[in-house]
């Protein structure tokens, strides 16, 4: 084990990854002789040579379109999105051919794009975005979201040997903040298992990402509530059963994300649970959420926007004694 | 809607601050019964004081949730008045009626408009909702409830508005269980279910109610404890674990005070209606005695010796048949004579008896009088009132050949009306010279009474 931030580990799964297997190559914006914007990849052109770390021109589209491409003729591409809120550009390619081109045509496509994302830092409303729930909707896509660095390096790697399209949420905010012992060389760590991040009885918040760490700290702070916290990992697929099985012993649900609230993926978690657990509650279940605007540029705007330490200590103070 | 379709809640009443719980000992109405405001609905017994509890309104009584024989948490709901019938939906708005609620907060914020922490607040919170209240039952809460067979308004609530949590049903259960002394139920908790998208776990029916408990020995009956015997138990028990007892006893000689009351008594009773007993001359000289003695009318709180400039005293009263022992206490005995200590005496000890005492007729006692002495006793060694330091005991004052001491300094063998006084005290505080110069001057004060002293 090797204590790592969460921006190494990923640099160290992806390299692991390129070492041993000649087919996966990585794509994207800066990502060669400048190493990428926040130096993922910095050293892989010195160490892999410029025809597996290519550094491709402005367009989300080329470097997607691209990626599935040499996905379907054998090569198994990870593509940089220098910002996740840029892979708009690229929906085209990715929801109407690579989430598809499996249960169309039974061909593989072995796609990793991975996906900075996450505010906290006043990126403002181009830089900040947390878009996993629009592709959540998406059958064929696979949405990884790791908030530790043992679980960034395990998932990116699992989606690398995946067959079909993986996006991979890596939080900015994360990055050099987060700090854990990572396994050395190659592990998996499945998709769509969620882990335990703190065992509780009282309450139990479902969330993923950054919030993991949001939410530890509430219960921190809390003390003297047992709270359970839930890190999902991937939220397509979801690890329905560890949800439910949480909701069964504690009765008490806060559903937290970062990303916005209307069609945000924690109504997908409540709905779920409503259905099949719902003689297991004794509170309504409650969402945390971004509020249903752009992220703002200012930091207390932004402050305000992100779901907070206390905002959390507050909502599941308000489930404690509902 | 009209203030007379509001129900209005009865709940068990806080009877003093350390009393947690009380048991419905009879209901004074039925469902259905027209009852005013101040008149008697219910009796409880608590294991400080047995009373009863006025209605809170008039109206129909239309609901009774609490049986006689239960004993539930102080708070919970024991009945509604009014409301419009029987039926708990329209008895609902146990809780003050919800406010009107805001306009609800801006749901999306326009463009520019967010400010501060205010942008996340209708996202977070419960969309302005009203609490849920006693009568909300949650799905949790309804299965359990269901699976065990438990009316869940039987369950004390802690929850918002008295709503039965999960933690709330489950500790009901527990408790009933361990009553009971029967196996515990299967946990509640279900295997793991794998299929992703279950049906619900078909229950077996478990209406049985727990096993009873295993009968009693041949010839042995049984009784359920009643709330105020568990808290004559509990007292007991930690007044003997909390004081260092010892009983020092003294020979009164109380011929000359029984001439001084046989002269009052008729006086008393015509003037004032009371009887002066020999209670109320001992419970007289003993007030005066305790001036001169604060520590035996203190108490030993923490590290620090506490003594006070009144007295409030204390008596044991038993109700009728052995069914307990309560120590109303008199405020301020210090400002009352002769005929105020009878009167009060006579006073409280009715008023315990008819379970008409107010939860601070029995609180802050400073000193007790327990006078066992009316069935022919002489001797005792009573338990101390926590947190007081001594407990005065009064016995049979019995006719005994006496020696006696004439003025001329001769020695003569007389018949003379004698009680033997005892007083157990708390040895951690009070030294046994104390407590015997106490008992000397207490003698004293009774044996040279005056006819002029009141």
């Amino acid at each position: 084990m090797t204590e790592m931030t969460y921006l190494q580990a990923i640099s160290d799964g992806l390299r692991e990854e390129m070492r041993h297997d000649k087919r996966v190559v990585v794509f994207g914006e800066d990502i060669g002789v400048y190493g990428g914007a926040f130096k993922v990849t910095q050293g892989f052109q010195d160490e892999f040579g410029p025809w597996r770390v290519l550094d491709m021109p402005l367009s989300e589209t080329a470097i997607v379109g691209g990626a599935t491409g040499a996905a379907i003729m054998g090569l198994r591409p990870v593509a940089e999105m220098q910002f996740a809120d840029f892979i708009s550009c690229a929906w085209d390619h990715l929801v109407t051919v690579a989430s598809k081109q499996h249960w169309r045509a039974g061909t593989p496509v072995p796609i990793v794009i991975r996906l900075p994302s996450g505010g906290g830092f006043s990126g403002g409303p181009f830089h900040s975005q947390n878009p996993e729930s629009s592709f959540a909707h998406i059958p064929g896509l696979k949405c990884l979201c790791p908030s530790t660095p043992e679980d960034a390096k395990g998932l990116l790697i699992a989606a690398i040997h995946d067959p079909n399209p993986v996006l991979f949420f890596e939080h900015k905010h994360l990055y050099r903040r987060i700090k854990g012992e990572v396994p050395q060389g190659r592990y998996t760590t499945p998709i769509g298992k969620a882990r335990l991040h703190r065992e509780g009885e009282d309450v139990t918040v479902v969330t993923w990402g950054a919030m993991v760490h949001t939410a530890a700290e509430a219960a921190q702070k809390l003390g003297d509530v047992s709270v359970e916290i839930v890190d999902l990992r991937s939220i397509l697929p979801w690890d329905e059963q560890a949800v439910l099985a949480s909701v069964r012993k504690t009765s008490k649900v806060l559903v937290l994300h970062e990303d916005t609230r209307t069609g945000g993926f924690g109504g997908e978690i409540a709905a779920t649970i409503a259905e099949h657990a719902f003689e297991h509650l004794d509170a309504p279940v409650r969402r945390l959420t971004a509020p249903d605007t752009p992220v703002p540029f200012s930091p207390p705007l932004e402050h305000a926007f992100i779901p907070q330490v206390d905002d959390v200590v507050a909502a599941i103070k308000e489930l404690v004694e509902y | 809607m009209s203030a007379a379709g509001v129900a209005v809640d009865v709940v068990m009443p806080q009877m003093g601050v350390s009393v947690s719980e009380g048991t419905v000992t009879r209901w004074a109405k039925q469902v259905g019964d027209q009852v005013e405001a101040d008149e008697t609905l219910l009796e409880i017994s608590t294991d400080k004081v047995d009373t009863e509890v006025p209605s809170p309104a008039s109206g129909v009584l239309t609901e009774i949730l609490v049986e006689e024989g239960s004993t539930v948490e102080v708070g919970t709901v024991l009945a509604r008045i009014g409301g419009g019938g029987a039926s708990t939906a329209t008895a609902v708005p146990a809780a003050p009626p919800a406010p009107e609620p805001e306009p609800a907060a801006v749901e999306a914020p326009e463009p520019g408009s967010a400010e501060g922490s205010q942008v996340r607040e209708p996202h977070a919170g419960n969309g302005g909702q009203p609490p849920p209240g006693k009568s909300f039952v949650s799905p949790v809460v309804a299965r359990i409830a269901s699976e065990h067979g438990i009316d869940p308004a039987e369950v004390p609530g802690s929850g918002n508005g008295g709503r039965v949590t999960k933690k709330d049903i489950l500790a009901f259960l527990e408790s009933r269980d361990a009553t009971a002394a029967a196996p515990p139920p299967p946990p509640p908790v279900e295997a793991p279910q794998q299929a992703p998208a279950p049906p619900p776990p078909v229950e077996a029916p478990q209406q049985a109610p727990a096993p009873p408990p295993a009968p009693g020995g041949a010839g042995e009956t049984e009784e359920p404890v009643t709330a105020m015997r568990r808290g004559i138990a509990e007292h007991m028990r930690r007044s003997l674990d909390t004081s260092a007892h010892v009983t020092s006893a003294i020979e009164v000689d109380l011929t000359r005070l029984a001439a001084i009351r046989a002269k009052l008594k008729p006086e008393y009773e015509a003037g004032y209606g009371v009887n002066p007993t020999y209670l109320a001359f001992v419970a007289r000289a003993a007030v005066e005695t305790l001036r001169d003695y604060p520590y035996v009318n203190g108490e030993l709180r923490g590290d620090k010796i506490v003594t006070r400039n009144y007295v409030n005293l204390g008596f044991a009263v038993e109700l009728a048949d052995g069914k307990g022992l309560i120590v109303p206490v008199l405020h301020n005995a210090e400002t009352l004579n002769l005929l105020g200590l009878a009167k009060g005496i006579a006073d409280i000890a009715a008023r315990a008896r008819a379970k008409q005492l107010k939860p601070d007729d029995v609180a802050g006692g400073t000193f007790t009088i327990t006078n066992p002495g009316g069935y022919g006793t002489f001797h005792g060694t009573p338990v101390i009132s926590q947190p007081q330091a001594a407990i005065l005991g009064t016995y049979a004052i019995v006719k005994r050949p006496w020696v006696i001491t004439d003025p001329d300094g001769a020695d003569a063998i007389a018949i003379r009306q004698i009680m033997n006084v005892t007083l157990t005290y708390d040895h951690r505080l009070i030294d046994g010279a104390l407590a015997g110069r106490f008992l000397r001057d207490l003698r004293e004060r009774l044996q040279t009474w005056n006819e002029t002293d009141y």
